[in-house]
């Protein structure tokens, strides 16, 4: 197979099968998640001001008191990379043209310079989320092979994409291959790990937010 | 017409100063240092014409009326009649049997030192009966020919790698020469149909070195082959900045901008249109405003579409909707077991009553 029929396979079968993996998983966890129940709360609910699902929604994007001085790189790192990711992807011109050519939906891009700005920041943003994972005893000693493993994951695509687009380290053909591979084992990646969470975030919150409402408990 | 070449080209009115800038053209062509220009134009001029044998197989003769067409008033087509092209069938006089006799008697006389050039894939399904003439498969008449060439010289995308006769579901089981030859020095010049001045470039190389060019990995000589169209293509700053043609006849087409949108396959294609240009130097197709094809690249035909930007995906949605069903059964009977899980668990329960902690 030669570098021309690699792309070829990573943008035909290899994306029809990762896409097919990826709405699966999805749709399988969400079904087992949502179908779960839970049994009727038969105490008096005690509401509280400011407690309720949409304010924790809310609230749990923001640092508690303290934390943001005790561990600023999750904080601060965290915002950058999360909303570099998603400028990259939902903002980068090629990427709507995916999403376009997927769904017909189209909206405005940013100028590659741009997002090119982005992705280097976002890519030093983790580095230094793993680095301060790597250097904290706390975080060392509570991180398994699951958390390494969806920072490389999410990582990868970020770097392929970036060292496409500035013709860098290997020809345009096999990196424009790796890019879209590394997005596929993104996507396969995502519904079965931790990665799941751009999913279930806001319903948790809200989940968790809602039960201790009628506990009367703003948190 | 035997003897030198360069009194056969005196009687058609070259200037030995014409042949001389020829040679230094073709060798700066080549990357090759100058003074290979001088030794190539000696040893051109002094060269007696090799034995060239053609051999057409599964292929549709664009290979040949392109090099026929485009540069018969120009000095590569005189370098190209000068060589001994001793069996041709589009271009030679001689038919039936006496073409074949020709063909014998060239492969016999010159034994070991022919030049075998082939356009055209060899169909190798139902004993090759895609292709035949004068009583021979293809297949055979390659062996054949293979036997007493000193190298070969695969001209066309189908010869190189089985082209668009091969392309999927590939019916007639349509192979490439290097498939089938594995003992003698091959190049390859793909293309649909490659650019003039490459083959004769390459013969030249062979006149003067009595050697092959490097070839790339995939058997192209590097001279021509070397660098993608995108790296070479007047339109490249436009990718840079971003600007695009959306439509074969909006404002951004109009402006020359580049075609990546519309499927240009450039980046990923190794050819010297972008520099050598077709037709004498007129244009070439990412000029002409519409975008590369790719088709000097193997299964080309294959690549997921022709107006589809390579950023795109072929059929990304076609197994969403049976992922879609997969995934709600799933989920649904993992729900459905964890329900019947909950209601063992219920049933199982048993009430225990304050004489059970008396006890």
């Amino acid at each position: 197979m030669n570098e021309l029929q690699f792309l070829t396979w990573v943008r035909g079968p290899g994306l029809d099968i990762a896409i097919g993996i990826f709405l699966l998983g999805v749709i399988w966890r969400l079904f087992e998640i949502y179908t779960l129940g839970r049994r009727k709360d038969l105490a008096a609910p005690r509401r509280a001001a400011g407690a309720s699902g949409l304010h924790t929604v809310f609230r749990r994007s923001l640092p508690p008191p303290g934390m943001m001085k005790r561990s600023p790189v999750s904080y601060i790192g965290g915002y950058i990379f999360h909303i570099g990711l998603a400028v990259i992807v939902f903002l980068g011109a090629p990427h709507i043209m995916l999403i376009a050519n997927l769904t017909g939906l189209s909206w405005p891009g940013l100028p590659a310079q741009i997002i090119g700005l982005v992705t280097v920041v976002t890519m030093a943003a983790m580095l230094a989320m793993l680095v301060d994972r790597i250097n904290k005893p706390a975080k060392r000693f509570l991180s398994t092979f699951e958390d390494w493993f969806t920072w490389a994951v999410t990582f990868l695509p970020v770097l392929t994409g970036w060292l496409t687009v500035q013709h860098l380290l290997l020809p345009y053909t096999t990196m424009l291959t790796l890019h879209i591979l590394s997005a596929e084992i993104l996507l396969i990646v995502l519904p079965f790990t931790r990665l799941f969470h751009t999913f279930t975030l806001f319903g948790s919150r809200w989940y968790n937010g809602s039960a201790n409402a009628r506990k009367g408990v703003p948190v | 017409m035997q003897g030198p070449l360069i009194e056969s080209l005196a009687r058609q009115g070259v200037s030995r100063r014409t042949f001389l800038k020829y040679c230094a053209t073709l060798a700066s062509m080549m990357a090759l240092p100058p003074a290979a220009g001088l030794a190539m134009a000696e040893a051109m001029a002094a060269a007696r014409r090799p034995s060239v044998i053609w051999l057409p197989f599964q292929e549709c003769t664009g290979c040949t009326e392109s090099i026929t067409r485009s540069h018969s008033p120009t000095l590569e087509g005189m370098i190209f009649d000068m060589i001994s092209l001793d069996y041709q069938m589009t271009l030679m006089a001689a038919a039936g049997f006496q073409a074949e006799e020709a063909l014998h008697n060239a492969m016999k006389d010159n034994a070991g030192k022919y030049l075998l050039i082939v356009d055209g894939s060899i169909p190798l399904g139902q004993g090759g009966i895609y292709s035949c003439h004068a009583g021979l498969s293809s297949l055979d008449m390659l062996k054949e020919a293979a036997q007493g060439a000193a190298a070969i010289v695969a001209v066309g995308t189908c010869a190189a790698y089985g082209g668009i006769p091969k392309a999927n579901p590939n019916p007639t089981g349509a192979v490439s020469v290097s498939d089938i030859v594995k003992d003698k020095p091959i190049v390859n010049i793909p293309g649909c149909p490659p650019i003039p001045a490459v083959m004769t470039g390459v013969l030249a190389h062979y006149l003067t070195f009595g050697s092959l060019p490097e070839l790339d990995d995939k058997g192209r000589p590097r001279a021509f082959y070397g660098e993608t169209i995108h790296d070479r293509c007047y339109r490249r700053p436009f990718y840079d900045q971003g600007k695009f043609a959306k439509t074969f006849d909006d404002e951004g087409a109009r402006r020359g901008w580049c075609l990546f949108e519309l499927g240009c396959k450039g980046p990923v294609t190794h050819n010297a249109c972008a520099t050598t240009k077709w037709n004498g130097g007129t244009s070439w197709p990412v000029e002409s405003g519409h975008g590369c094809l790719g088709c000097s690249e193997p299964d080309f035909w294959d690549a997921g579409g022709f107006y589809k930007a390579l950023s795109m995906p072929a059929d990304p949605l076609k197994f969403a909707a049976a992922a879609s069903v997969a995934g709600a059964a799933t989920g649904g009977a993992i729900s459905l077991a964890n329900r019947a899980k909950k209601g063992a668990a219920r049933s199982a329960h048993e009430t225990i009553t304050l004489a059970d902690l008396e006890k």
